[in-house]
């Protein structure tokens, strides 16, 4: 997968994290994964169709989803698995539409599906045109993942090879 | 939260009233907290364009804050149909996607002002005080990334 893909959902993470929690954030790592997804804790996953098509899972366990969500509320609402999934999902569709947004400026055209809880332990294994980046943020709350895999449509290849 | 000078409605001096429409009850949860450090009273809330709908017809909030990604019916559609049947209708879009085309079709579809997620307070605090404050000026767009 392309960098270009990839930088909007880094600042993207940085910036609505850093906002929303009002926390310090740094990129502990970014890898390649091409095994199945195995998933962390309380998990997002929201679906992109049109010229860049497939997912991003945004992913934290549950003692760190538990604390955006208190943090977020602004009291404490760990007895609320409900409160901390949506949590988790407005996270992630914040993040998520602020990086889509930057690749729409680029010209880009695609549909954002609404997020939905992640409940399988296991993803879909990556496949060599949607090989997986995982981007793991330190935050004060604790560490988040998303994992994107995502391709260009092969319409918006010919675009891009006809000099979009 | 940080605490706002009231936005009255200016007929009657009376607490502006809202409907919040996100299927992020998160979302309409801090949408409320901070309408109501803005002195509003949040009147309804719904999670789809299908309820907003209904529910505009039954409450007439004075302001919509509306989600644009949506399950059932999206907000701009939404918007549009409020619109439609009340043409005076107040209807702030909130979305956490910006596209320039998203927020031209919320525009040319009726709604009077764009917000992008995360809504900073005082961003959404002006844009209230500008809807109340003059319900025929043209729409403008507001938020990080907005664009327009």
């Amino acid at each position: 997968m392309r960098m270009e893909l990839i930088q909007p959902f880094l600042n993207s993470a940085d910036a609505v994290l850093a906002q929303g929690l009002e926390s310090a954030v740094s990129i502990d790592n970014l890898t390649m994964d091409e095994q199945a997804y195995r998933r962390k804790g309380i998990a997002a996953e929201v679906c992109l169709t049109g010229d860049i098509e497939g997912r991003i899972i945004f992913d934290a366990d549950e003692h760190t989803a538990a604390s955006f969500a208190s943090h977020l509320a602004g009291t404490e609402v760990g007895g609320s698995d409900e409160l901390v999934r949506e949590a988790v999902c407005e996270l992630a569709n914040q993040i998520i539409g602020n990086a889509v947004t930057v690749l729409n400026d680029q010209g880009f055209h695609f549909r954002v599906h609404p997020p939905t809880i992640h409940t399988s332990e296991q993803g879909s294994k990556s496949s060599e045109d949607t090989e997986a980046v995982v981007l793991c943020f330190s935050t004060t709350h604790g560490k988040v993942y998303m994992n994107v895999a995502l391709r260009y449509h092969h319409s918006s290849l010919h675009q891009a090879a006809a000099g979009r | 939260m940080e605490q706002f000078a009231p936005v009255k409605r200016s007929g009657d001096n009376q607490p502006v009233r809202y409907l919040i429409v996100d299927d992020s009850v998160f979302a309409r949860k801090n949408l409320g907290k901070m309408v109501e450090s803005f002195g509003g009273q949040v009147v309804g809330e719904a999670g789809d364009g299908v309820t907003a709908i209904t529910e505009y017809d039954r409450l007439t909030p004075d302001i919509v804050l509306m989600d644009i990604t949506m399950p059932q019916m999206e907000g701009i559609e939404a918007a549009e149909k409020i619109v439609g049947q009340h043409p005076t209708a107040r209807i702030v879009m909130v979305s956490s996607v910006g596209y320039q085309e998203n927020i031209v079709a919320a525009l040319q579809r009726g709604a009077r002002h764009f917000v992008q997620k995360p809504v900073k307070p005082e961003v959404l605090y002006e844009i209230i005080k500008y809807v109340m404050r003059d319900d025929q000026a043209a729409p403008q767009t507001a938020g990080a990334g907005a664009g327009a």
